[in-house]
């Protein structure tokens, strides 16, 4: 794969930040946007700009297909049966409540459990100790090893016949551990459970195909992927979502209103009331379409390389404590001996690199390893071994700061 | 090597503030206020506690975690508040926003003695870092005020 190629479809990346050339290393946050996905923004809204779903003028006909035409590349691109079964959302989050507070607060009941994981982002946490408030289900944790992982005992060991939900991330955010998802379904899926996984950080770097992983529910956000804010996708079962009710309700989700009574449209339809995101579904076309050129197995090599030369590099760096399993995802988080993750992260950004620090939104998980905060690289197909030097430079430049500071 | 802008915000006085914080620690006495504050964002926290008496402020200490910034400034105002009124230390307070929204703010017009908090001037050219500074004196406002 040729980054340096790569990097000169994204138009952000080619500038100084603070008087250096920018060093973006924060795309677990959120990714940059390749022209083709600004442009496919910009056509919408200068050339067919119009609500779908309604009407039946020229332009309002082009948004629709543009519209649906992304929801197929989105079912293609997780390999989901049916466009039925991809329904459009804001994001993660959204998606995940969507399953919470529909399928959570109807099929849960007193006595019942669902089943996290310490290393869950707040989305897939919050949701679940909110349905386990409401209906006095037991919310349960499977262990997390000392090296950031699950071991296959302690899945088999905390899933049981009282379990109706397990959620899981695929990859976490903070320790880069991807998660046997497969094997966890399969698990849930001997106790009647059903799996709800949140793809937000593999969706974008992985290969992902839904129906060999045999989960109910999987969640994952555009802006991640390419693709703009605000667009998102909860893949579900057809049959799980079939028997769901709404959350929201209103404008282009009905089929027939009455005084006192209305009916849904049929899926996915169902699920997207009011005027949906539909040039950020257009974007995110664009942005699979970008990703599909690329290939999935070639963003995914290239991400593992750029990782394992981050973690050999950086653990040679002395006063470096590295968080997470040996194989992961593609980011680092670690912290510098003696100095708080936003002095290295502010001192990193006058080199003009661009990292996380702060609980990303894991505060459990920071709990776990004992720290209240980290500072989080994270990779792209658009990072390349020089970025990681950079990196390393800057990381020295802190030492001897703080060094000459203090 | 330069490092002229961050020069201006990791200023010597800072880091002493942070290595070697003042009042850090908890007060004994049975009617002071505590108060606990963080800052969701990032993770700081703070803990602050207040001796309060006939309007006055007699004493002050803090424990916590965070950045230089956020530990020094706690370190700084713990200093600069003790022996005030409760409305000077407000005032002071406001004087503080002021100065790390950037504003041209006169410490003669104030009339209190900032001591080293001026040294963290700086902060205000950081917008991702002027939350961290202000965390102890949103902590000491919410509690002067909800006495």
């Amino acid at each position: 794969m040729d980054e340096a190629l790569i990097k000169r479809h994204f138009p952000i990346l080619d500038q100084e930040v603070n008087g250096h050339p920018l060093v973006y290393l924060d795309s677990g946050a959120t990714s940059q946007k390749p022209n083709t996905v600004i442009d496919a923004i910009s056509t919408y809204y200068k050339e067919y700009n119009s609500n779908v779903h309604r009407g039946v003028h020229t332009l309002g006909t082009m948004a629709t297909e543009g519209y649906e035409n992304a929801r197929e590349k989105a079912r293609q691109f997780i390999n989901a049966k049916s466009t039925s079964e991809v329904i459009f959302t804001r994001g993660t989050t959204t998606s995940l409540n969507l399953v919470a507070q529909s399928y959570g607060r109807a099929k849960v009941h007193e006595g019942d459990e669902i089943v996290i994981t310490p290393m869950e982002h707040h989305a897939n946490l919050i949701p679940w100790q909110q349905v386990a408030k409401l209906t006095g289900a037991t919310l349960k944790y499977i262990p997390m090893q000392e090296d950031g992982t699950l071991s296959l005992e302690d899945i088999k060991e905390t899933i049981t016949d009282q379990t109706k939900i397990v959620a899981v991330t695929h990859v976490s955010n903070v320790l880069g551990t991807i998660n046997p998802v497969k094997e966890i379904a399969k698990i849930a899926h001997e106790h009647q459970a059903v799996i709800v996984v949140d793809g937000a950080q593999s969706t974008p770097h992985m290969p992902v195909d839904v129906q060999d992983l045999d989960v109910d529910f999987y969640a994952f956000s555009g802006h991640k992927m390419l693709g703009p804010t605000g667009i998102g996708v909860l893949y579900g079962k057809q049959d799980l979502l079939e028997n769901m009710e709404p959350v929201e309700t209103g404008g282009d989700m009905i089929e027939f209103v009455g005084l006192y009574d209305s009916t849904w449209k049929e899926l996915p339809w169902k699920f997207e009331a009011g005027t949906p995101t539909i040039a950020g579904a257009i974007g995110l076309g664009a942005a699979i379409d970008f990703l599909n050129q690329v290939g999935m197995d070639e963003i995914h090599a290239h991400e593992n390389e750029i990782a394992t030369y981050a973690l050999d590099v950086l653990s040679e760096v002395e006063g470096i404590s590295i968080y997470g399993p040996k194989k992961r995802g593609g980011l680092v988080t670690f912290n510098i001996e003696g100095v708080h993750p936003h002095d290295v992260s502010t001192v990193l950004d006058a080199e003009g690199i661009a990292v996380r620090a702060g609980h990303h939104c894991a505060q459990p998980l920071m709990k776990c390893l004992n720290v209240s905060a980290t500072v989080r690289a994270s990779f792209y197909l658009y990072n390349t071994k020089d970025d990681i030097d950079r990196l390393v430079e800057g990381i020295k430049k802190t030492k001897e700061f703080f060094g000459h500071v203090f | 090597m330069s490092f002229n802008n961050l020069d201006q915000l990791y200023r010597s006085v800072i880091m002493d503030h942070y290595k070697n914080p003042r009042n850090r620690g908890e007060l004994d006495s049975e009617n002071k206020l505590v108060i606990n504050m963080n800052n969701p964002t990032c993770g700081d926290r703070i803990q602050l506690h207040l001796q309060v008496e006939n309007d006055k402020i007699t004493d002050a200490k803090f424990t916590g975690e965070g950045c230089s910034i956020s530990m020094s400034s706690a370190s700084m105002m713990t200093e600069a508040i003790k022996g005030l009124s409760v409305e000077e230390a407000l005032k002071m307070s406001h004087y503080f926003s002021e100065m790390m929204l950037g504003k041209d703010v006169d410490e003669e017009e104030l009339g209190l003695d900032l001591g080293d908090i001026e040294a963290l001037q700086g902060v205000c050219k950081f917008p991702a870092r002027i939350k961290c500074a202000t965390l102890a004196w949103k902590a000491m406002e919410k509690s002067v005020n909800h006495r």
